[in-house]
């Protein structure tokens, strides 16, 4: 029989019971509503989720120089001198998986304003601080290219420093003195509360690094280096290329150590991936139940419907259908009851997810793949649970079929 | 026996059905042979065999033993996909219970056995169907549900089917059971016309009225046959049926008036 009058026959024969093919397809409906619904809904909340992530720095890579070590005795990391201005700007010029690139230079010291003083770090940073970190400005601005070049004296101040010089007033516009050096303070950096680590990333001083670099200590060498990878998917390339990069500059052999280590934060990283890979196995597994009791409905109604239709089969037969027609008509029709069920089931699922983030507030995303996938899979679930009931069709003895009451 | 070619032949067939233990002989050996346009009635008490012969003839059964010929071809070699092509061309089905798709339009019934037909261009399917329900006189009512229709014309629409692929044979079981006689000799009469077109009819019955009708009398009895006997002059169906139709002028047929319209 052809595929047009097969897919013909198997409409008339839904249509004829339309109520039972509707309750039939209810499960199919749900099964596949519902995986739309959680991956809408739950891809809006991943990517809001991987959003905070990247805020705790999983993008990072920060840049130590090597250990040094007299005779055999090693000392810390960090106990090098290795990173250089030209280290920086050779990482600045890359573009690809680099995306900011800011030295950082750390003295700590004494912060004097007017009657108040107090002790913090001051991290000497590049103009792309901030967007490395995903720190804000609560107050005033942040210091320009500009600014580094001339090595003014501006600084911008965290909360705890601000409240601890300024309780109660705004300190953009004031003068303060680090080390007794004359600053002038130009922003307040927003309240970020304690670090993943447990330190207050509020007791900081951001300044210009060459100011710092060169008005608060010796001028030579750069403490570290801070890097954003464009995404937290590629920090092993950047890691690599960084490596590449600072191999060069340094002019280190083959073979010889690398003078200096990268850091990231991969096991907050490692922890957003694992978070992500349950999420995909509860969604499969509430997919897998799903459609598995909806398959088992289609082939209850399948097994009904070839009894019912026991004495067509045999007409079929006898007038010259081949077990396999009958076999393929009560396939396509199990694949038409499943595939009708994902178009709606899509729909309805889409409808939830819609819903569900208008009442959280999240942003429904709609994937593509996901939508032919599901269908697919709904197509998949009426061959599988449709073949046995098919099966049985085609095997029926024409003469008993015949005979059937 | 007249110059035909013969259609079927049948060489020592047996058909034995096992009910567990006890073993049954439908049909114990069985030897026959049909012309092509012969008409032949089978005859024979219920158990005698003759529905089982049939599904033999019909390619819906196979023979225990036995060789079955069916236009020179031997139906004992043939896979289950070959008889299925052999019930589709060249045999043609009509049923004690018509045996129609329920809910399902008179021309749709007659296009079944076309949809499984791999010979054919789909825009040739209708217009052979039409020619079918023309042969049965039943242009009218292509679009009536078997519901809509009368007994007569339910038949009329399972022979129109049964001709559908031109078929060299046509074979009936008991196909005037569920018809009154004015009916049954409407039926007869288009078999007739279709045999007197060609066409080899086997007909089982257990109506000797009915067996009038054909050429040719085969009579069974527990699974062997008796009696095989050539009519000499066989009951004209058509005339019987306007002899029928003077004798009762003015009074309502039962059975031959179409079922009113809804």
């Amino acid at each position: 029989m052809k595929l047009g009058n097969l897919l013909k026959v198997a409409l008339k024969s839904m249509l004829k019971n339309r109520m039972r093919s509707l309750l039939t397809m209810l499960g199919i409906i749900i099964g596949v509503a519902s995986v739309i619904a959680m991956i809408s809904v739950g891809e809006g909340a991943q990517s809001s989720v991987e959003g905070q992530i990247t805020s705790l720095g999983t993008n990072l890579l920060i840049i130590m120089p090597g250990s040094s070590s007299f005779g055999r005795i090693h000392r810390g990391a960090g106990s090098l001198d290795t990173l250089t201005w030209d280290d920086c700007s050779a990482l600045t010029s890359q573009t690809g998986l680099i995306q900011y690139v800011s030295p950082v230079v750390r003295v700590n010291g004494q912060i004097i304003a007017g009657r108040n003083n107090w002790y913090a770090s001051i991290l000497g940073v590049s103009d792309t601080y901030l967007n490395i970190r995903d720190w804000k400005l609560e107050d005033g601005m942040f210091f320009t290219d500009r600014d580094i070049r001339s090595r003014r004296k501006v600084a911008v101040l965290g909360q705890t420093v601000a409240e601890n010089l300024f309780p109660g007033q705004s300190p953009v516009g004031a003068r303060i003195r680090i080390r007794n050096v004359p600053f002038t303070v130009i922003g307040v950096l927003e309240e970020k509360g304690q670090s993943a680590t447990g330190m207050d990333s509020d007791d900081v001083v951001l300044a210009p690094s060459t100011t710092v670099s060169y008005r608060l200590s010796d001028g030579k060498n750069i403490g570290s280096i801070m890097v954003s990878a464009v995404s937290m998917d590629v920090m092993d390339e950047t890691q690599a290329e960084i490596t590449a990069i600072l191999r060069r500059t340094h002019r280190l052999h083959e073979g010889q150590e690398d003078d200096f280590n990268i850091r990231s934060q991969t096991e907050i990283a490692q922890m957003a991936t694992d978070v992500t890979g349950t999420f995909t196995m509860l969604l499969a597994a509430i997919a897998g139940v799903s459609l598995l009791v909806g398959g088992i409905g289609i082939m209850n109604i399948m097994l009904v419907s070839v009894t019912e239709r026991t004495r067509e089969i045999g007409i079929r037969l006898a007038v010259g259908a081949r077990e396999s027609d009958v076999m393929v008509q009560f396939l396509i029709e199990a694949v038409l009851l499943c595939m009708i069920g994902g178009i709606l089931g899509v729909a309805a699922g889409f409808g939830i997810g819609y819903l569900l983030c208008q009442a959280i507030n999240l942003k429904l995303a709609i994937n593509p793949a996901v939508v032919v996938l599901s269908f697919l899979f709904s197509g998949a679930v009426g061959v599988f649970f449709g073949f046995y009931p098919a099966r049985k069709a085609a095997t029926l003895d024409p003469i008993e079929a015949l005979r059937y009451e | 026996m007249e110059n035909f070619e013969t259609i079927i032949t049948l060489r020592n067939i047996k058909r034995v059905f096992s009910m567990g233990q006890i073993e049954v002989n439908a049909l114990a050996r069985i030897d026959l042979d049909i012309q092509h346009g012969e008409f032949v009635a089978v005859m024979g008490a219920s158990g005698s065999g003759k529905s089982t012969l049939m599904n033999i003839l019909g390619c819906l059964d196979r023979a225990t033993s036995g060789d079955y010929y069916l236009e020179g071809v031997h139906v004992n070699d043939l896979n289950k996909r070959d008889l299925a092509r052999v019930r589709n061309k060249k045999i043609g089905f009509v049923f004690q219970g018509f045996n129609l798709l329920p809910r399902t339009s008179a021309l749709e019934n007659v296009l079944l056995p076309l949809l499984y037909n791999r010979d054919l261009r789909s825009r040739d399917l209708k217009p052979k169907a039409m020619k079918a329900l023309d042969a049965v006189a039943l242009t009218d009512r292509i679009h009536h549900e078997p519901s809509q229709l009368s007994g007569g014309q339910q038949q009329r629409v399972a022979i129109a089917r049964a001709l559908v692929n031109e078929p060299s044979l046509i074979l009936a079981d008991e196909p005037t059971g569920n018809l009154d006689s004015r009916t049954s000799i409407e039926v007869m009469s288009v078999l007739q016309s279709l045999n007197n077109r060609g066409i080899t009819i086997v007909l089982v019955t257990h109506e000797p009225d009915i067996s009038l009708y054909a050429n040719r009398i085969i009579e069974l009895k527990d699974g062997r046959i008796i009696r095989d006997v050539l009519a000499r002059q066989p009951r004209n169906a058509a005339a019987d049926m306007s002899r029928l139709d003077k004798d009762k002028v003015g009074t309502p047929q039962p059975g031959s008036e179409p079922v009113t319209e809804t």
